[in-house]
């Protein structure tokens, strides 16, 4: 049997809509599944159903050959026989414990010199030495958030549960935690699930993303896939990015950072890329479209290109356009009509340098 | 002073607040994380000591532990003597009289405790009941501090109670509060006023150490 995850769950809440997910995917040693949705869209319950936390009315939940949750056959198994790390949103340190008593919370079953030796391989994969005796509350955010993944992954657990793991940390801190969580969760080699409500987490973290609103799972795919081909005007909605292409930094200069995107140079402002492999990502209703002569104007990106696509969604359309790179553009039915907007034209598209966002990925 | 009558109120006190402790953890578990519909039954049971005449409970429990009911009878058979008007059944009626004292402290800590970090917990592979020895109990510290001193303080002064139950039997069940009574119905002003001084600076240092430990005063670190 092909490893694989199977989620299929009903759990109602009194004056909410009920959550109804179904999520399979098949798994391998490190992939990471993102649950993405706006708050409220029941990303963390489901998250919680898996931890064992929450028991939904009816579902079945399997991990690999597992079976965790049969309500038609009476199966539940409690979180205490599931071995998966769980980390909750704010971490939930254990305050009366020391960092080294946190990491070891969850090794009673193993001997004294195992436990201290298992605990030091955390200290040193998490780069906590020096804090072993500290008590959570004299640890900075970003050295909670260590703790925390490095307790949840001490016992050895078949699968890895993080709760918006980056959320509770300030903007800068969250940026270079990102970075280091991705290499981390690579190195172990654990298959993860992790619950946001931010794109650039989900697409640089994600190997596998699903889509929830309302309790529903909408579109499970590739990160870039979903952003960049929506299943539906819902999706798209909640994804907010509609153009996502890879590209490389090619230079920089006054603020302003040079990047390629098959060929097609493009003008963004520096933000928070680290590497020169980035993600060039663009929300359509950034994009404006131009025939014939264009105007002078202040947005530094024009690319020139056809539309190859237009989806009407009521009163906007989708437009796309290949200018080097598919690029969608939300547009205003009458505006379609007045440029007489058929696939085939040409358009020139004006970004300003500033919708132009940046995240950093990794070179394939 | 009546040392012998001061001895037996000490034994009475610890004793019955060392019970309470074993058996008012359980109960305040249950009561602070049942999500039962008639858990409001039970909370109500544990409280009623709280409103009913000590007379009245007293009443009761004498009928409950005497030789015409089972129970009595029971015990009667197995240890030989009836229960009424021993220290053994005094120490009964003080568990029942001061269960309040103990539990309602005590589900109150635990209801001060994160739910999250005890789900956390059992995720961790740690079960239920030694997540509580773990988790639960050392963070309601000063709550079950709270609630042993208070059911300790409130057995030194009960009086109906003791005297319904327990008669008043020098070395056996004459506790302080029934001591005094007594000197004062020979007329002895002095001999009370000594004893109900001693029980006022007993009780009241008992409560500045409660009030004391909730806050912390002591404390040499930063509460978090």
């Amino acid at each position: 049997m092909a490893a694989e995850i199977d989620i299929h769950i009903r759990k109602t809440f009194p004056g909410r809509a009920p959550i109804q997910a179904k999520i399979r995917y098949p798994i391998e040693a490190s992939t990471v599944l993102i649950l993405f949705g706006p708050s409220g869209s029941g990303k963390t319950t489901i998250l919680r159903c898996l931890a064992g936390l929450e028991w939904p009315e009816e579902g079945n939940i399997q991990f690999v050959s597992r079976v965790w949750l049969d309500t038609h056959a009476g199966i539940q198994v409690p979180p205490q026989h599931r071995h998966v790390g769980y980390m909750p949103q704010d971490y939930a340190l254990f305050p009366t414990h020391t960092v080294a008593g946190n990491i070891a919370y969850g090794l009673g079953h193993l001997s004294g010199a195992d436990r201290k030796k298992r605990v030091d391989e955390m200290l040193e994969l998490f780069q906590l030495h020096g804090l072993e005796a500290a008590k959570p509350r004299e640890l900075s955010g970003g050295q909670q958030q260590r703790v925390a993944l490095a307790r949840a992954v001490a016992p050895r657990p078949l699968l890895l549960l993080l709760d918006e793991p980056l959320s509770a940390l300030d903007a800068p801190t969250r940026l270079h935690l990102r970075d280091e969580l991705r290499s981390l969760l690579q190195e172990l080699a654990l298959p993860s699930i992790i619950v946001t409500h931010d794109w650039t987490e989900a697409l640089t973290l994600g190997d596998v993303m699903a889509v929830i609103n309302a309790g529903e799972v909408l579109q499970v795919g590739a990160p870039i896939e979903v952003f960049s081909r929506p299943q539906d005007a819902a999706v798209a909605r909640i994804v907010g990015i509609e153009t996502v292409v890879k590209g490389r930094v090619v230079g920089s200069a006054g603020g302003m950072m040079q990047v390629s995107v098959n060929g097609t140079t493009l003008m963004a402002v520096e933000g928070e890329a680290a590497g020169p492999d980035v993600f060039v990502c663009i929300r359509s209703e950034d994009v404006v479209l131009e025939r014939g002569q264009a105007p002078a104007s202040s947005a530094r990106n024009h690319l020139a290109g056809t539309v190859t696509m237009i989806t009407r969604l009521g009163a906007l359309a989708r437009v796309t356009i290949e200018c080097g790179f598919p690029l969608v553009a939300t547009v205003t039915q009458s505006a379609v009509e007045e440029f007489g907007l058929v696939s085939g034209v040409s358009v020139v598209a004006a970004i300003k340098a500033g919708a132009v966002h940046l995240v950093s990925r990794q070179r394939d | 002073m009546n040392w012998i009558a001061i001895w037996v109120t000490f034994k009475l006190a610890a004793l019955t607040s060392l019970v309470l402790l074993i058996i008012g953890l359980p109960i305040a578990y249950w009561v602070s994380f049942s999500r039962r519909r008639w858990k409001f039954i039970v909370e109500s049971v544990v409280a009623l000591p709280l409103v009913l005449p000590p007379t009245v409970l007293g009443f009761y429990i004498l009928v409950a532990i005497g030789p015409h009911s089972p129970f009595g009878r029971l015990y009667n058979e197995l240890v030989g003597h009836p229960l009424p008007f021993t220290f053994e059944g005094l120490l009964l009626a003080s568990i029942l009289y001061s269960l309040p004292f103990a539990v309602q402290p005590f589900a109150a800590a635990f209801e001060q405790v994160d739910r999250r970090l005890l789900e956390t917990s059992w995720t961790l592979g740690v079960s239920k009941v030694k997540t509580f020895f773990k988790l639960i109990v050392p963070l309601s510290k000063a709550g079950l501090v709270t609630g042993a001193v208070l059911s300790f303080a409130h057995t030194m002064g009960e009086f109906g109670v003791v005297l319904m139950v327990g008669g008043n039997l020098e070395g056996e069940t004459r506790t302080v509060s029934i001591d005094i009574y007594d000197e004062v119905q020979a007329l002895n002003y002095a001999g009370a006023a000594k004893t109900a001084l001693f029980l006022l600076v007993v009780s009241y240092t008992v409560l500045l150490l409660v009030y004391a430990v909730n806050r912390n005063v002591w404390a040499a670190w930063p509460q978090k």
